[in-house]
C-alpha cells in the first residue's frame, strides 16, 4: 500500500464501526478523517471536549469566530443546529459518565492488555494528557486507529514501555494491515488486509496474535 | 448594591507576588485577556497558575503569546498546574532546560472536578481517570480506593487566591452569559477562589441578561472589569 493511501484506508475502515446516532469523540490527526467516510444514512454526534456536544461542520473563514468558538485542537468550530455549548466539568462528566459511545485516537504503543500509551515520550517534550485519560476511561468503545508500525518497529506490544495514558481500555485496534479485537484472552486478529499474510502481520506485531477462526478480509 | 466595577489596573494591583491564580480559558478561548495583559505589564512574579493550558505561543489572529503564555514568557510564573502545555513550548523549556518552572499535569476531567470540589466544599474527588498511570504519583493524588470492585483515585480539591474569569456579557451585579466555547473552566473557577474578578467583553445593566440566561451568578463575582471588545 502506498504511504499516502494508508490514513484514508484506516479511516474508511474505522467509519464502519460507527452506528447512526453514536456520540463520538475524535482525537487529533487521522481520526478527524473518519466522518468523511461514514456510510450514507449514518450520522454521528461529535463531541469536542472543550465544550461542544453536537459539533457542526467547520465554519467558513468569514463565519469563524476563533476568539469564542473553537474545538479541542484550537481550530475554529461551532455547534451544529442541534448542538450545544457546555463547560469543562459538564463535558467530562459526559465523558466519564459513559455517555460517549466511541472515542477514536492514535497511539504510540498499544499492548495485549488493551493498555495505551500516547501522551508523552519522557524527556522529549512537555505536552500533557489533556482530556485523553478521561476519554479512554469513559468512552464505551476505544478504537485505536494508527499505522501498524513506526519506521518498521512494532507499536503493538506485549507491554507498553512508554507511560500509560490508560490501562485495560482499548477495545479495538485498526491499522493498514488488520483489525484486532482486544479480548480477555489477548489480541484477536479478526480482519486482515488481503495485501498481507497472517505471518507478515504477526511479524510486524510484538504481541502474539490469536487468529480468529472466522478471519475475514479487511475492506 | 455595591459597585463592583473596577479598572484593570485596580484589578491587577490586588494581586501580590506569589499569588495563586486560576484562569478560565481553553487555549486562550474564554480567558480574561485584558487583565492577563495588565498582569504581564505590571510584572507580578512568582505566580502559581491553575488552568487548562498555558495559552498559545501564537494566537488565532497571529497574536504573540496568547492568553497566559505571556506570563510564562515573562518568567512571572514559578508553578503551573494544567492539563496540557504543549501549545506554549516555553513551558517545557523553563521546566526541563532552565529548571525555573515546576509543572503538575492533571487530566482535564480531574482538574475540572478538583476545582469544582474546591468551590463546592467537597473534600476531594474520586475518579477512575489516571488509575495505573503516573497520575498516581501526583502530589494531588491522595491514594487509591476500591468501591464496588472498581478502582478510583482520590484527588485533592483546588482553591486559589484569585480567579480571572472571561465573560461575553456581564451585568453590573456580575451575572455572566458566556458565548460559544468560552464556558470551559470559567464556570467552576468562578466558585473556587477567595477573590473572583470577571472581565466583560460587554458590560451591561442589571436586567439586560434574563435570569434564565445567567450561567454564573453575580453572587460568585467580587469585581468586574470592563474589558471591552476582544
Amino acid at each position: 500500500m502506498e504511504k499516502s493511501e494508508i490514513k484514508g484506508f484506516i479511516a474508511k475502515r474505522v467509519a464502519k464501526e460507527l452506528k447512526d446516532g453514536d456520540v463520538v469523540n475524535l482525537g487529533i490527526g487521522l481520526p478527524t478523517l473518519v466522518p468523511a467516510y461514514l456510510p450514507d444514512g449514518v450520522h454521528v454526534i461529535l463531541q469536542s471536549e472543550n465544550g461542544i456536544i453536537g459539533t457542526g461542520p467547520k465554519p467558513s473563514a468569514e463565519n469563524a469566530e476563533p476568539k469564542y468558538k473553537i474545538d479541542a485542537g484550537g481550530s475554529p468550530a461551532c455547534a451544529d443546529t442541534f448542538g450545544c455549548y457546555i463547560d469543562s466539568a459538564t463535558s467530562f462528566g459526559f465523558i466519564r459518565g459513559g455517555h460517549v459511545n466511541a472515542t477514536i485516537l492514535g497511539g504510540l504503543e498499544v499492548d495485549e492488555e488493551g493498555s495505551l500509551s500516547n501522551w508523552i515520550i519522557p524527556g522529549k517534550k512537555m505536552p500533557g494528557m489533556g482530556g485523553a485519560m478521561d476519554l479512554l476511561v469513559g468512552a464505551k468503545e476505544v478504537i485505536v486507529a494508527m499505522e501498524h508500525t513506526a519506521k518498521g518497529n512494532p507499536k503493538i506490544l506485549k507491554k507498553c514501555t512508554l507511560p500509560y495514558t490508560a490501562v485495560h481500555c482499548v477495545t479495538k485496534i485498526i491499522t493498514e494491515m488488520c483489525v484486532i479485537n482486544v479480548t480477555d484472552k489477548g489480541l484477536e486478529l479478526v480482519e486482515i488486509n488481503p495485501e498481507f499474510t497472517v505471518e507478515q502481520v504477526q511479524a510486524a506485531t510484538a504481541a502474539t496474535l490469536i487468529v480468529s477462526p472466522d478471519l475475514k478480509p479487511m475492506c | 448594591m455595591r459597585n463592583k466595577v473596577i479598572s484593570v489596573e485596580e484589578a491587577v494591583n490586588m494581586i501580590p507576588d506569589g499569588a495563586t491564580i486560576m484562569y478560565g480559558g481553553f487555549l486562550g478561548c474564554g480567558s480574561a485577556h485584558h487583565i492577563i495583559e495588565a498582569l504581564a505589564k505590571k510584572g507580578t512574579k512568582d505566580l502559581t497558575i491553575i488552568g487548562n493550558d498555558c495559552g498559545m505561543a501564537t494566537g488565532p489572529n497571529g497574536e504573540e503569546f496568547y492568553g497566559v503564555a505571556k506570563l510564562i514568557h515573562n518568567h512571572q510564573v514559578k508553578h503551573v498546574i494544567a492539563t496540557h502545555v504543549g501549545m506554549t513550548p516555553e513551558v517545557g523549556t523553563q521546566n526541563m532546560v532552565d529548571k525555573t518552572l515546576t509543572v503538575d499535569l492533571i487530566p482535564q476531567g480531574s482538574l475540572a472536578e478538583m476545582i469544582r470540589a474546591g468551590g463546592a466544599g467537597l473534600g476531594g474527588v474520586l475518579t477512575p481517570t489516571g488509575v495505573g498511570t503516573i497520575v498516581e504519583d501526583s502530589p494531588f493524588c491522595l491514594g487509591k480506593q476500591t468501591i464496588d470492585g472498581k478502582e478510583y483515585l482520590l484527588m485533592k480539591p483546588l482553591h486559589a487566591d484569585f480567579a480571572l474569569i472571561g465573560g461575553h456579557m456581564i451585568d453590573k451585579f456580575g451575572n455572566i452569559w458566556y458565548k460559544g466555547t468560552t464556558r470551559n473552566f470559567n464556570i467552576v473557577m468562578a466558585t473556587a477562589a477567595d477573590v473572583v474578578i470577571a472581565e466583560a467583553d460587554n458590560l451591561v445593566e442589571v436586567g439586560d441578561i434574563e435570569p434564565e440566561n445567567v450561567v454564573t451568578s453575580g453572587a460568585f463575582i467580587n469585581y468586574i472589569v470592563d474589558g471591552g471588545k476582544l
